[in-house]
């Protein structure tokens, strides 16, 4: 049974749009962390929200990420229209990555966003159809922590 | 340790203020890559600690924010642009910059008490 929405928000994501690039993820943690939820529960939120907003930016055409707050779980989707992935489990892979030299000189490129992503996420959901675009849908408890 | 030590120790200059001038730096991690940088997130996002990059741009200070890193040390003498430092000051990111290099820069804090923050489980 689905428990009720307390909030929910979309953001847009620009591919190529470095100057922006974040800026969506910096807003759900400030949303997080204004409602009082847990700072360790914030943490690995916006590190999820950064990491595949990251990749929009870096991978994708354009995308969109949704946020939806329950009563006992934070949802978040993105889901963007671009290359695609054509093989997940290698991108999966710690180190993987097909950065350019020039992702690589801002500081990404190290081949961990989507393994940070599975390690802060209760559940993690990725699918991908090349040529089209790739959606992750990502879960984090709030285990009752959050009163 | 505070941020008026760790300038005195690498000899460098604060560029922008923690909202905490007084906070005390216990952790540290070097890197130029971003991920990197989220995948030690603990006890590297608590308040206490810093991060040392050769990476100037908007993105490290983006990072340190998403991390909850409260300052950062650039090396290599490297100033950032306005638009860095305009960030840092509305995400409260403390700045600082050395003409020292990483390696340098590390050891000095190290052998000065500053611990290396760890790999963690993200759950
Ligand atoms: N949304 C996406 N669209 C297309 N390709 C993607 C997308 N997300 C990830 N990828 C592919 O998967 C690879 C691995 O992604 P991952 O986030 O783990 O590392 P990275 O982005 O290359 O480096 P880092 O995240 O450490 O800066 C990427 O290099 C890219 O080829
Ligand atoms: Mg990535």
């Amino acid at each position: 049974m689905q428990s009720k929405t307390v909030f929910q928000q979309k953001y847009k994501i620009k591919g190529g749009d470095f100057v922006n690039a974040g800026e969506s993820s910096c807003k759900i943690r400030n949303i997080l962390k204004e409602i009082g939820i847990d700072a360790d529960i914030v943490r690995r939120l916006a590190i999820v929200a950064y990491e595949a907003e990251m990749n929009v930016v870096l991978y994708a055409k354009h995308g969109i990420m949704y946020l939806f707050i329950y009563p006992d779980k934070i949802l978040l989707k993105i889901e963007d229209k671009g290359q695609g992935i054509k093989n997940i489990n290698l991108a999966m892979r710690p180190g993987y990555s097909t950065a350019t030299e020039e992702i690589r000189e801002m500081g990404f490129g190290a081949g961990m966003g989507l393994p940070n992503i599975k390690k802060n996420a209760d559940v993690f959901k990725i699918t991908s159809k090349v040529g089209k675009g790739t959606a992750l849908e990502i879960i984090i408890n709030l285990n009752g922590k959050n009163g | 340790m505070t941020l008026n030590k760790i300038k005195k120790f690498l000899n460098a200059q604060i560029l922008c203020k923690h909202r905490d001038h007084n906070c005390d730096i216990k952790y540290a991690k070097a890197s130029d890559l971003m991920s990197d940088v989220l995948a030690f997130s603990q006890p590297f996002s608590k308040p206490e600690a810093l991060l040392i990059t050769g990476l100037t741009n908007k993105h490290v200070i983006r990072t340190c924010e998403i991390a909850g890193v409260c300052a950062v040390v650039f090396v290599r003498g490297k100033n950032p642009s306005t638009e860095t430092i305009k960030l840092a000051k509305d995400c409260k990111i403390a700045i600082l910059t050395t003409k020292l290099k990483m390696f340098e820069a590390c050891g000095i804090l190290y052998s000065n008490g500053i611990k290396s923050s760890s790999i963690k489980k993200g759950k």
